[in-house]
């Protein structure tokens, strides 16, 4: 049997998968004071190459997709590795979000100036907390470099997850990003208890929805006998089957619907955020959400399109409770990072209405919404990591009070942040709300749209009350700093502040790819 | 480009004073005050071209912005938009002249602050006033929110961040129900036309089902009776222009308050012609209540900054009694009222800020005998007062009368309970008037009043002739305007009704 698989459109991932394999070699290999610059190097020129990878991808077919009503569009189109990957328009969208994120995530993760003990990453994960050890390696200045190829296998797996094209490759993907995700989550620097119980708790949740996953997989095969998205779509149609189907679709639906944090499978969101390294819940809560929202997508547009009408009242059952649980819930916190993780809850609700449109301008505007969101997200994450005082991050909401005066730069890009993820014009929040609402009120979600306006009204509060601590109320005697960084951190929030504004004031060049991507491919 | 000009000066001129060195606070109001001085001129220039033959928008621009969404820079003016510049821009630099001192006397914040968010807000407002692409307008009356929001909450009084932080959760609730009326009819605009636009002359020849329309009317509405406000979306305003330094108050209750009422008769009218119609005889029961609960809990306040913004409620009822009536008298009322009002309420804030930042007190109870040891201050407020009721003469009378008389013709007993409304005016004014002004000055009155001193005074001078000038002559002001109304009639195809012929001898 003569398999294509197709190197050149499979090369984004493979050159992250390389990686990580050589950074591991680099662990085992290299003496310690050489290990990061080389590391970092290696991660920084991987991601970059990946990348100019997928954009020489995008540009050299042409090839006309007769689903697509503008007739030709530009970029590689095919189903690659016999059948098992899809490398299409929306697809390559997503890795080259996923890749734009994980650059400024590696940025921020590689700073070592905000923590006066290194970076945020613990010395030693194997110490126990509190320990002589653990003193001593702290005392060392010694930094732990193994963060470096769990991030490679982890972006890799991000790539991989949104455009496989059956369960069996998906499950892969999801195992191979989620398992250095857990890892990571436990290797706080500072609270390390809190992060340990954090990276458990996401780890028994993950590996419950993963099981779901799987099961669900299992089911569709055993209705329809494949596990290819397309063969399963057509199957689907013509079978009698309903049962298995409906169940498989629900099981599938949590495994996935957890990793974007949906409600009721959100409880996990809050408490990882809280917990895990914050450079790292930077990268986390933008670059998981992307690629996991381009596995929904892919599975619901592709594999379960032809069940349109069995799924979407679950959908919408699941949109409106997340963005009203999400928003509520996020008015009573008073720790930023669980507020942020709330937010990030309501978020998942209102990307949920481009997954309800299920239409081309549902495709097009969760597209958008997701490099909005990302950038927006990674952000505010790495401005939370600067505000510190002695005992580490001051993340309680009232010690942030006065930071307008003491920081007003640092204070004002984060109020545009929230701004942005309040949804206000001219922020890049505010393009993406209008886009997904607007296809969904197009794909006859009505009644949602106005179940997010109201939610956006309860977000706007919580949003609104952070700048006027900000700005408006007298700082606290004792209160923390913002921490100069180095310009690494500099640097990643430079770029999601441009990001924040350029596509809330001119967003049509990216309104234009997102719409000429055209469908998923079958 | 001139439209788009007039709305860069003031936001080059923010910028510009933002960059200064703080240490130097008076160039930097010299130059704010400067930039918005040009920005007159250029609005002048705007109305003085206008043609008065027609009511169609002119001085238009319109560049692509987002082209997916349908979305472009469009900007131009009639009648109505083109007088509402004006005012704002004759505003502007008074309440900066006004306002001399007030970043000063603030807790917090700088000068150049001050000035270059009054800039900004001056930028924003004529923004909305000029747009015909009802995205871009949304986009400026969110703007907009920003700069007064930290006008209030950073140079405001005690209770400051409360008032500023109610006002802008009102708004954004308004703006987001705005929002989703919004997409709504961008679908329905889709539908219809296979592209989506937001373009408001484009949106105004739709033949939009009446049940759709009335679900978008709400939703538009909503935001425009939050900003505007009317009873019972008004609990933000007292707290607001309360707390707010006076100069912040004239320019959030005179001109921004504007864009509201502005909303309903630029936009809902035209483009919701049916729902218009159909929701006309609440709207105006709301407006009566407004004229009457304004007035009423106006009398009874005891912070004189409340009871202008009162006055200010029940002023707001009569512009949109003269919306909905849809009376060409009645809707140049309504417009003509808009302009007017911002002059007086302007004229009183001011006044009363001269006096409150001299007492140290908001207090009506604190002050008396005024007149005695200021006597062109009491002057000068009597007038301002005598504006705000109404007084023949002044030209807010013009506007209230054909507002009444617009609605007489179609509505009578809300006319007739309008009228009673005017009566409470004399009220709240005269009786304030009294209680400040006259009697025997108390040792604190005598001791913190001074006169008013000639830089307050050429900040208050120039709105009571304004007043008096169009009071006398208001055929200037409603030349402009009435072509606007006819073509705002037009588009809801709505004929005045005809006084019955009496036909000579026909009674035998």
């Amino acid at each position: 049997m003569n398999v294509n698989i197709s190197y050149q459109a499979l090369a984004p991932i493979i050159i992250l998968l390389t990686s990580g394999v050589l950074s591991v070699l680099i662990e085992a290999l290299v003496p310690r004071t050489f290990r990061r610059p080389i590391q970092l190097v290696l991660v920084l020129s991987s991601i970059v190459l990946a990348f100019a990878y997928l954009v020489f991808n995008s540009t050299i077919a042409l090839t006309s997709d007769p689903a697509f009503s503008g007739g030709q569009i530009k970029g590689l189109r095919e189903i690659a590795a016999a059948g098992a990957i899809a490398i299409d328009g929306p697809g390559m969208v997503i890795q080259g979000i996923i890749l734009l994120i994980s650059f400024s995530a590696a940025l921020l993760l590689a700073e070592r100036q905000i923590d006066p003990q290194g970076d945020a990453f613990t010395a030693r994960a194997s110490t126990l907390p509190g320990s002589e050890d653990e003193r001593q390696f702290t005392a060392n200045g010694w930094l732990q470099t193994e963060i470096w190829p769990l991030f490679l296998f982890c972006v890799g797996g991000m790539l991989l997850f949104p455009v496989s094209n059956d369960f069996l490759i998906m499950f892969v993907a999801l195992e191979v990003f989620s398992l250095p995700l857990y890892l990571l989550a436990s290797m706080a620097r500072r609270r390390r208890l809190l992060s340990q119980e954090a990276a458990l708790k996401y780890f028994i949740l993950g590996s419950f929805s993963s099981a779901f996953f799987l099961f669900g997989a299992a089911l569709i095969y055993a209705a329809t006998s494949s596990v290819n998205f397309s063969v399963v779509s057509v199957a689907m149609e013509n079978s009698s089957q309903d049962g298995l189907i409906i169940s498989g679709i629900a099981m599938i639906a949590v495994g996935l619907l957890f990793k974007v944090g949906a409600v009721p499978f959100h409880q996990w969101v809050p408490d990882v955020y809280q917990g895990s390294p914050t450079p790292l819940v930077a990268f986390m809560s933008a670059a998981t959400k992307v690629a996991a929202f381009g596995a929904l997508l892919r599975v619901f547009y592709v594999a379960f399109g032809s069940m349109r009408w069995d799924w979407r009242p679950m959908m919408w059952v699941i949109a409106g409770l997340t963005m009203i649980i999400g928003s509520l819930l996020a008015v009573t916190q008073t720790d930023m990072k669980r507020m942020l993780a709330f937010s990030s809850v309501a978020h998942t609700g209102f990307l949920l209405l481009g997954v309800v449109a299920s239409s081309a301008a549902g495709l097009s505007s969760s597209l958008f919404y997701l490099l909005a969101y990302a950038f927006t997200s990674l952000g505010t994450f790495a401005i939370v990591g600067l505000v510190r005082d002695a005992s580490g991050e001051a993340t309680h909401l009232s010690q942030w009070a006065g930071l307008g005066k003491k920081s007003p730069w640092i204070a004002s890009i984060f109020a545009l942040f929230l701004l942005a993820l309040a949804g206000i014009p001219l922020t890049s929040g505010f393009t993406g709300k209008f886009a997904i609402f607007t296809a969904a009120v197009e794909g006859g979600a009505t009644p949602l749209v106005i179940i997010a306006v109201l939610a956006s009204a309860v977000a706007a509060f919580f949003y609104a009350r952070v700048i006027v601590l900000m700005f408006f109320t007298e700082p606290p005697t004792d209160g923390p700093a913002v921490v100069i960084p180095s310009g690494l951190t500099t640097v990643a929030i430079g770029i999601s502040a441009a990001f924040t504004l350029l596509l809330g004031i001119a967003p049509q060049p990216v309104l234009e790819l997102v719409i000429n991507v055209g469908l998923f491919i079958r | 480009m001139l439209l788009t000009i007039m709305l860069l000066i003031p936001l080059v001129g923010s910028i510009a004073v933002f960059l200064l060195p703080a240490s130097k606070p008076a160039l930097a109001k010299q130059v704010a005050l400067g930039f918005a001085l040009i920005t007159l001129v250029v609005s002048s220039v705007v109305v003085v071209g206008l043609d008065n033959s027609t009511g169609l928008l002119q001085y238009v621009e319109s560049y692509e912005w987002i082209a997916a969404f349908g979305i472009s820079w469009t900007l131009g003016v009639n009648g109505i938009s083109a007088l509402l510049i004006v005012m704002t821009a004759i505003l502007v630099p008074i309440a900066m002249i006004a306002g001399w001192w007030d970043a000063e006397n603030a807790t917090r914040g700088t000068a150049k602050g001050y000035f270059s968010l009054i800039l900004i807000l001056e930028s924003c407002i004529i923004g909305a006033f000029a747009a015909n692409d009802l995205f871009l307008f949304f986009v400026f009356f969110e703007a907009m929110l920003f700069p007064i929001y930290f006008l209030i909450g950073k140079f405001g009084g005690p209770q400051r961040a409360y008032a500023a932080m109610k006002f802008l959760l009102y708004s954004l609730v308004g703006g987001l129900f705005m929002l989703a009326a919004m997409i709504g009819l961008y679908v329905v605009s889709a539908r219809e036309l296979g592209t989506g636009t937001f373009d408001v002359v484009t949106l105004t020849s739709l033949n939009i089902d009446p049940g759709t329309q009335k679900m978008l009317f709400l939703g538009f509405f909503f935001a425009f009776a939050v900003k505007a406000p009317l009873v019972p979306f008004h609990t933000w305003l007292p707290d607001a222009a309360a707390e707010a330094t006076p100069g912040t108050s004239t320019l959030l209750v005179g001109v921004l308050d504007k864009v509201g009422t502005f909303g309903m008769l630029h936009f809902l009218l035209p483009i919701f012609p049916e729902a218009s119609k159909f929701y006309a005889p609440v709207i105006i029961v709301l407006a009566v209540i407004s004229i009457f609960y304004g007035a009423l809990v106006a009398i009874g306040q005891t912070d004189v900054m409340r009871l202008i913004a009162f006055t200010s409620i029940s002023h707001f009822g009569f512009i949109v009694l003269g919306i909905f009536a849809f009376t060409s008298q009645g809707l140049s009322g309504a417009s003509f009222y808009m302009v007017n009002h911002g002059f007086s309420t302007g004229a009183l804030f001011l006044v009363l800020g001269y006096l409150v930042s001299r007492r140290g007190s908001k207090r009506i109870a604190d002050f008396g005998g005024v007149q005695k040891v200021a006597p062109l201050m009491a002057g000068m407020f009597l007038l301002s007062g005598l504006s705000s009721l109404a007084l023949p003469g002044m030209s807010s009378f013009v506007s209230e009368f054909l507002v009444l008389a617009g609605t007489f013709a179609v509505n009578q007993p809300a006319a007739i309970f309008a009228t009673l409304g005017i009566v409470l005016a004399a009220v709240y004014i005269l009786w304030m008037y009294q209680r400040m002004m006259t009697g025997v000055p108390s040792q604190e009155v005598t001791e913190t009043v001074t006169e008013i001193n000639r830089r307050e005074l050429s900040a208050v001078a120039p709105l009571l002739v304004l007043l008096i000038a169009l009071g006398f002559f208001p055929q200037i002001a409603l030349d402009s305007l009435n072509p606007a109304v006819q073509q705002i009639q037009e588009y809801i195809g709505f004929s005045d009704p005809q006084a019955p012929v009496v036909i000579e001898g026909s009674g035998e």
